[in-house]
């Protein structure tokens, strides 16, 4: 997370705010929260109960997210998450998604990834299913590395 | 074994859904209420002609797979859930249950749908007969069932999960499987609605158990680990000789052991445990994985990919309404 940690992370960690490049949403399941602790890296938790207030993030990120209900696209994005990206500064700093889902669902595998990715044109990076494997978190750790960097090199081009 | 009366619930209040004390309760019960649905939705009499292009092996193996599921759903329908009832923390957990009794029910009898579809009165009953008579499959149902007459709640919630998220899958492959040679789809269709209600109920289930294990003891905790996983060999073992009893006649039996090593990894997540089989053999055959979901294969992502360019999801509707974008 090199690319994006210019400003210390300490200082700006106060509150609402967050400067995680990785921001995610687990139920009280807590199936992506544990992928998340063994990616081992920062990363900030959006409020589990909608009424709290949501994060306000400071710096660009990937969002995880796993998928719940999803009848026709109906209800597959979790509130919280909703109300996380109803917020137009949010919507500006993500780049990414991942998604956390069960492929027993058939055609809603993941859904909630592929409708952020459609509604906030960033590309649907990953899917995993429930707590991930190992394989699940090397993978994500690799290509999060690799796609920070090059997002940090385009930039340079610009 | 003489099972001993199935305790039932010993102290009744009326449910007060407006008092909830699990908000995965009311998650859960929506879920499945709207999943509700009942065989005669799906045109199975449409793969009449798709089931005449079966050879008689894969016939007598598709007859006999559907047996062994009926199996478990009676099971789980009669005994099972049930037996979870009066275990249960909340009031509305019990709802929950009595709607997963009632669904398990939905499925077994799903399946005689598919056989009065298909198949003669005669092959139905031969069916019926090996399945009383099959020993792998009559173990598991035995194993499963001693553990739902026991005393413990915890056990019952490990045993119950397993049967949800693992033992099913050893028959699930072979609709996948026609399914992928555009064989059986319409049979595939309501199978794919059973598995999706599993999904459910391996997920609330696990997470009741876990909720369970909350202010044990570490003792407590490491014997009920230990004894998942005894559970979970006892269990793979025998299905390992199922699969080869049932599959090797059609050369499938290794293609179907992945799809139990993959499946099994996620019964133990469902009860909160790490995966317990390698990558290298749960390497599940990409046409069954996408048979169960077409958007399973690992080309929809950016990371497993060329990585060359961007992917962005397919466009979907949202009709949720509070988007404000
Ligand atoms: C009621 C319910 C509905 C679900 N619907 C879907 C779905 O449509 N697609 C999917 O891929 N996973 C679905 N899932 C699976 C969850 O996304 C999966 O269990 C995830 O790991 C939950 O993450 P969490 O424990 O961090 O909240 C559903 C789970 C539940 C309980
Ligand atoms: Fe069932
Ligand atoms: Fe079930």
């Amino acid at each position: 997370m090199s690319a994006v940690a210019a400003t210390p992370a300490v200082d700006r960690e106060t509150g609402r705010h967050t400067s995680s490049s990785l921001i995610y949403f687990s139920s009280i399941s807590e199936n992506t929260h544990r992928f998340v602790e063994k990616l081992a890296t920062d990363a900030a938790r959006l409020p589990v109960y909608t009424r709290d207030e949501t994060l306000l993030a400071l710096e660009p990120f990937v969002l995880v997210l796993p998928t719940y209900g999803g009848d026709s696209g109906h209800g597959a994005v979790p509130k919280q998450v909703i109300k996380f990206l109803n917020v137009p500064s949010n919507r500006e700093l993500i780049r990414g998604v991942i998604g956390a889902g069960n492929t027993n669902f058939g055609e809603t595998y993941c859904l909630a990834g592929d409708i952020i990715s459609v509604k906030c044109q960033v590309p649907h990076l990953y899917r995993f299913e429930l707590m991930g494997t190992s394989e699940d978190v090397d993978r994500v750790h690799e290509g999060l590395e690799e796609f920070w960097t090059r997002l940090s090199q385009k930039q340079a081009q610009q | 074994m003489t099972p001993e009366k199935l305790k039932l619930a010993s102290h009744v209040v009326a449910i007060n859904w407006n008092r909830i004390e699990d908000e995965k309760d009311v998650e859960v019960w929506n879920r499945l209420v709207n999943n509700f649905w009942l065989p005669e939705k799906v045109p199975l009499s449409n793969d009449i002609q798709s089931w005449a292009t079966l050879t008689p092996d894969e016939q007598l193996l598709t007859m006999r797979v559907f047996t062994g599921l009926t199996l478990l759903d009676t099971l789980q329908g009669t005994v099972g859930a049930v037996s979870l009832i009066p275990d249960a923390i909340t009031p509305h957990e019990e709802a929950v249950y009595t709607n997963i009794a009632f669904m398990e029910s939905v499925h077994a009898k799903s399946y005689s749908s598919i056989f009065s579809t298909l198949c003669s009165t005669k092959e139905i009953d031969e069916a019926f007969r090996w399945s009383v008579e099959n020993p792998n499959l009559q173990k598991k149902a035995q194993i499963i069932e001693s553990y739902y007459y026991g005393d413990d709640p915890l056990k019952r919630k490990i045993a119950s999960t397993l049967l949800e998220s693992f033992l099913f899958y050893s028959g699930f492959y072979l609709p996948m499987y026609w399914s992928s040679r555009a064989k059986l789809t319409n049979t595939a269709d309501l199978i794919r609605l059973i598995i999706r209600d599993e999904a459910v109920h391996g997920y609330y289930i696990g997470y009741k158990y876990q909720k369970g294990l909350e202010g044990l003891s570490e003792e407590r905790k490491a014997e009920l680990k230990d004894y998942t996983f005894e559970l979970m060999y006892e269990l793979y073992e025998n299905e390992v000789q199922y699969t080869h009893d049932l599959y090797d006649s059609v050369g499938l039996a290794e293609d179907v052991k992945k799809f139990l090593h993959y499946n099994a990894n996620k019964a133990l997540m469902n009860l909160g445990y790490e995966a317990m089989f390698p990558s290298a053999v749960t390497d599940v055959n990409p046409a069954i994985l996408s048979a169960l979901s077409p958007n399973a294969d690992e080309n929809h992502d950016f990371f497993s990919g060329s990585g060359s360019s961007y992917v962005i999801g397919k466009a979907v509707n949202t009709e949720d309404d509070d988007w404000d974008f």
